[in-house]
């Protein structure tokens, strides 16, 4: 049997990469704790949350709303926070985007990127409260952790961009 | 146009419901993170068998960048010592014949101090090597300082032993998989090890920051005063770490807590040995076994 035609207005054929793409890139970007260096102090920034983000607020149906349960468990597992950290602050990272977008019709870079950093800190800081005692003097470098991530943003979100220059919406 | 919004999929009964049944799924499954999150914060090593798990197939990984990156690394290196080879064997040349002298002065006195220990009747104990590993990975994203070690129970690696690099102490076992463990720095916040001065033994613990430092608190009543370059070794109090195992140098004046960083720079470059706990925990008592009367 023949293919169907395509016509001008159908929708672009999904294929499973395609489908798949915006899950994988979030899990390489949680891959990235396994480059081999022993590190002093937190100095990289989370990417496996800055590719999540960067494809909730690029496109809202690249991921389903359960997705950060799964992403979040894999990055808890590689990234040395505590157990269900990712789990837990990823989804309501998720829930939160929801809730914006309900207020909001149109979002713009500069919106995409507060709201980004939103997430990113939320994400550190509770996991600076539940990891290490309250006393420790990590909060300098925590700082600036959430800074570099804050920084980092506008390069994963032009990445996932470039990741997503195949999609056509319907 | 405004955006349309996916949670209002038409007029489908059934994909609505789908909708409704996804968020009360991620709902559910949020509230199960926030349980784990506090179970994880409680006992921190509740989840360790998954961790190990995943660090098992990732290990490889690093440890293969690792090792490409220890060849790229070597080339300037050799490169450079090829050109200097030359002077490079006068310095050494002078060198030994400068250390020979004190060379001789050390056996004497290490053949001395035998004697002397022999007279005493002291019973040393020394630290028993397990295996020698590299360091392959650790976890720049968080605010613990974790590393994963290429070695696991299978050779031996058990939770509490001590880790050791060619220049200090690195940290200790906290979980061991068949072929991982993973290893608390010395500079994790939750890193507390005991320590002495070189100079005049004042016991101290070497406290982890968390930022790439130690603090070194005294444990003596009598206040104390550390100066800069005051070097600290394990004291072997607690029986985890064999003693005379350099740990920390001051870098500032200070009394009581001072700040010191860490002698041993854990790093993927060199080898890190694993040693046998130096003085290990009891074995439980053993139940009393009903004597038959006579």
């Amino acid at each position: 049997m023949r293919a169907r035609h395509r016509g001008p207005f159908d929708e672009a054929p999904e294929t499973r990469l395609s489908r798949l793409l915006p899950a994988i890139s979030v899990m390489l970007g949680s891959c990235v704790t396994l480059w081999p260096t022993i590190a002093g102090f937190p100095f990289l920034p989370p990417v496996g949350l800055l590719m999540l983000l960067a494809w909730r607020l690029i496109r809202a149906d690249a991921l389903p709303i359960w997705a950060p349960l799964a992403l979040g468990l894999f990055d808890d597992l590689l990234s040395g926070q505590p157990f269900g950290l990712g789990i837990a602050t990823w989804a309501m990272c998720f829930f939160m985007i929801d809730l914006i977008d309900e207020r909001l019709m149109f979002r713009d870079f500069w919106q995409n990127w507060l709201i980004a950093a939103g997430g990113t800190a939320f994400y550190l800081v509770v996991g600076r409260l539940t990891a290490v005692p309250f006393g420790a003097p990590v909060d300098t470098v925590l700082l600036l952790q959430v800074l570099a991530s804050i920084m980092l943003f506008p390069v994963v979100s032009l990445l996932c961009a470039w990741l997503d220059r195949d999609y056509e919406p319907a | 146009m405004a955006p349309s919004n996916n949670r209002r999929p038409g007029f489908s009964r059934r994909a609505q419901y789908g909708v409704f049944w996804s968020y009360v799924f991620a709902v559910a499954g949020m509230l199960v993170g926030v349980i784990m999150l506090a179970l994880s914060y409680f006992d921190p090593t509740t989840f360790a068998a998954a961790r190990t798990a995943v660090a098992e197939a990732t290990a490889p990984v690093s440890s293969a960048l690792s090792s490409v990156g220890r060849t790229v690394g070597s080339v300037p290196d050799g490169i450079g010592s090829y050109f200097m080879i030359h002077d490079q064997n006068i310095t050494l040349r002078k060198q030994i014949a400068d250390d020979h002298a004190v060379t001789m002065r050390a056996r004497a006195i290490n053949y001395e101090n035998r004697r002397l220990k022999a007279l005493l009747g002291l019973r040393e104990r020394i630290g028993v090597p397990v295996v020698s590993a590299r360091l392959v990975s650790s976890s720049p994203t968080s605010t613990r300082r974790f590393a994963v070690l290429n070695a696991g129970s299978w050779q031996g690696v058990e939770r509490g032993q001590p880790v050791l690099g060619p220049d200090g102490l690195i940290g200790q076992i906290v979980e061991a998989g068949p072929n991982t463990a993973r290893v608390l720095l010395l500079t994790d916040p939750e890193s507390s090890v005991p320590v002495r001065r070189t100079r005049d033994g004042l016991p101290a613990l070497a406290v982890g920051r968390g930022d790439g430092l130690v603090d070194v608190r005294s444990v003596s009543n009598a206040a104390a005063t550390f100066a800069p370059n005051d070097v600290f070794v394990t004291s072997g109090a607690g029986g985890v770490y064999p003693p005379n195992v350099p740990v920390a140098k001051i870098l500032r004046h200070g009394r009581d807590i001072v700040l010191a960083e860490a002698i041993m720079r854990a790093n993927t470059l060199d080898f890190a040995l694993v040693q046998r706990a130096f003085l290990p925990a009891p074995p439980p008592p053993a139940t009393p076994v009903a004597v038959p009367k006579p």
